[in-house]
């Protein structure tokens, strides 16, 4: 195997490694935030969790590359917009994440709902300072599922031209240099390693009470 | 849109090696094979595993080592190093269809009631039997869930596949970009969607049916998240 594929293309390298970042997290980001509001509304009735469950589900079972294919039809814009792969990877990161965090919010006990309500929080506020952090555990498990997925989904966006670190399957495989391949799936699999690392130490950093009884017992 | 609505109003996208009855018996070949030798494979291997309790490491570690592992560079590395042919790319999908349903089934019995299983062998059940009348029937409703995400898993690689020059509905993604054809693109797409979509809908109505009423409450059917590897 040629080797010195490697250090001949360090420059390519690091750019499809910034680009494979951006289009696998910003739908993580976007769709935390699209996530939030829906599992907060399936939170208040039935019929609104069932269907939104159901959609999200539908969406989830289509194959990636036809969801990236068919999005443009949607949405207007062409077929080799990065917007697509960032869209498309959105929708699963929603699908997975309304269900979790919606079981989560269920999961926070009514006396510490009444709790905060007797104290005086509006609902809003009630939701944002009490509800939510008792949601933080199950939905940073949520969100590490998605981040890890997107690490390996973004290079199927690189059969339509725009797939980040895909690039080098797609270029290796035409060029017959499987080193570069290598370099693609080992990369990727480093990535997602390192996100998922992150995120498990950015959910411990913001839930310090998960861990003080077991401090205080020990 | 119009292009699209052309496209499948055209008898010439309907007949021949090319046609969508054609392509989509293909796609439907590749993931009852896939599936057939994985399940062989991954269920009795999870069965074991859950019923010695040996081994359960080796199937957490593979369904998380799979989440993260880019099926695409997967699939044209093999292509790269065996050639262009049938087997490697049915390899692959092989290989992903394992670890969702081992880690199914090895969940599937792991969950199983242990009083269940003590009063299964105070009634005089051997090792077999427990495994088989008990724990089995018991684990169905986490293995039919299994095979559901390994299901959809096959029909997701198996389209991009297609790039490596398998056959099945991933044909008109692939050739229509290298003809520049977006209304046969779609038209691929919308065809994989309605079959992703109703593949998964028949093994739902399945998953409902073949499990025993006692354990068909809402928990047991629910499936973990699925994997989307790609």
């Amino acid at each position: 195997m040629n080797w010195s594929w490697i250090p001949r293309n360090l420059d390519r390298v690091a750019e499809l490694t910034v680009q494979h970042l951006w289009l696998a997290l910003l739908p993580v980001l976007l769709g935390l935030i699209v996530a939030l509001p829906l599992a907060w509304l399936a939170t208040r009735a039935r019929v609104i969790r069932t269907v939104l469950i159901t959609v999200t589900g539908l969406l989830y079972t289509v194959p990636s590359l036809a969801l990236i294919v068919m999005l443009p039809l949607v949405l207007g814009i062409g077929i080799l917009n990065p917007l697509n792969v960032v869209v498309a990877l959105t929708i699963y990161t929603v699908a997975l994440l309304v269900r979790s965090i919606a079981d989560a919010l269920d999961a926070v006990p009514q006396a510490v709902v009444a709790a905060a309500t007797a104290m005086g929080y509006t609902p809003l506020r009630r939701f944002v300072a009490v509800e939510l952090p008792l949601a933080v555990p199950v939905t940073v498990a949520g969100l590490r599922v998605a981040a890890v997925s997107n690490m390996s989904l973004v290079t199927v966006g690189a059969i339509v031209g725009l797939g980040g670190l895909g690039a080098l399957f797609t270029d290796g495989f035409q060029r017959d240099i499987p080193a570069e391949i290598l370099t693609g799936i080992v990369l990727v699999l480093v990535l997602a390693l390192l996100v998922d690392v992150a995120l498990l130490a950015i959910g411990r950093a913001v839930t310090p009470w998960t861990r003080a009884g077991a401090g205080a017992r020990a | 849109m119009t292009g699209v609505i052309d496209w499948f109003a055209d008898p010439a996208n309907w007949s021949g090696p090319d046609g969508v009855p054609v392509r989509l018996l293909e796609h439907l070949q590749y993931t009852l094979l896939a599936l057939v030798i994985a399940a062989v494979i991954a269920i009795p291997l999870g069965l074991w595993i859950g019923h010695t309790g040996r081994g359960g490491f080796l199937v957490v570690g593979s369904a998380n080592a799979l989440r993260a592992l880019p099926t695409f560079g997967l699939l044209v590395l093999l292509a790269n190093v065996f050639g262009i042919a049938l087997t490697p790319p049915i390899a692959a999908l092989v290989i992903l269809a394992i670890p969702p349903m081992l880690a199914g089934t090895y969940a599937g019995v792991q969950a199983v009631d242990r009083a269940i299983v003590d009063a299964a062998r105070g009634m005089g059940m051997g090792e077999r039997e427990v495994l088989l009348r008990v724990e089995l029937p018991n684990a169905l409703p986490l293995i039919l869930g299994g095979v559901r995400s390994a299901t959809l898993q096959i029909i997701a690689t198996a389209t991009i596949a297609a790039y490596v020059a398998l056959g099945g509905l991933g044909r008109y993604i692939i050739d229509g970009l290298a003809l520049r054809n977006f209304a046969e693109m779609a038209a691929g797409s919308i065809l994989l969607a309605l079959l992703a979509i109703g593949i998964d809908l028949l093994l739902a109505a399945l998953q409902r049916t073949v499990v025993s009423p006692g354990l068909r409450t809402p928990a047991a059917i629910r499936t973990r998240p699925r994997l989307r590897a790609v």
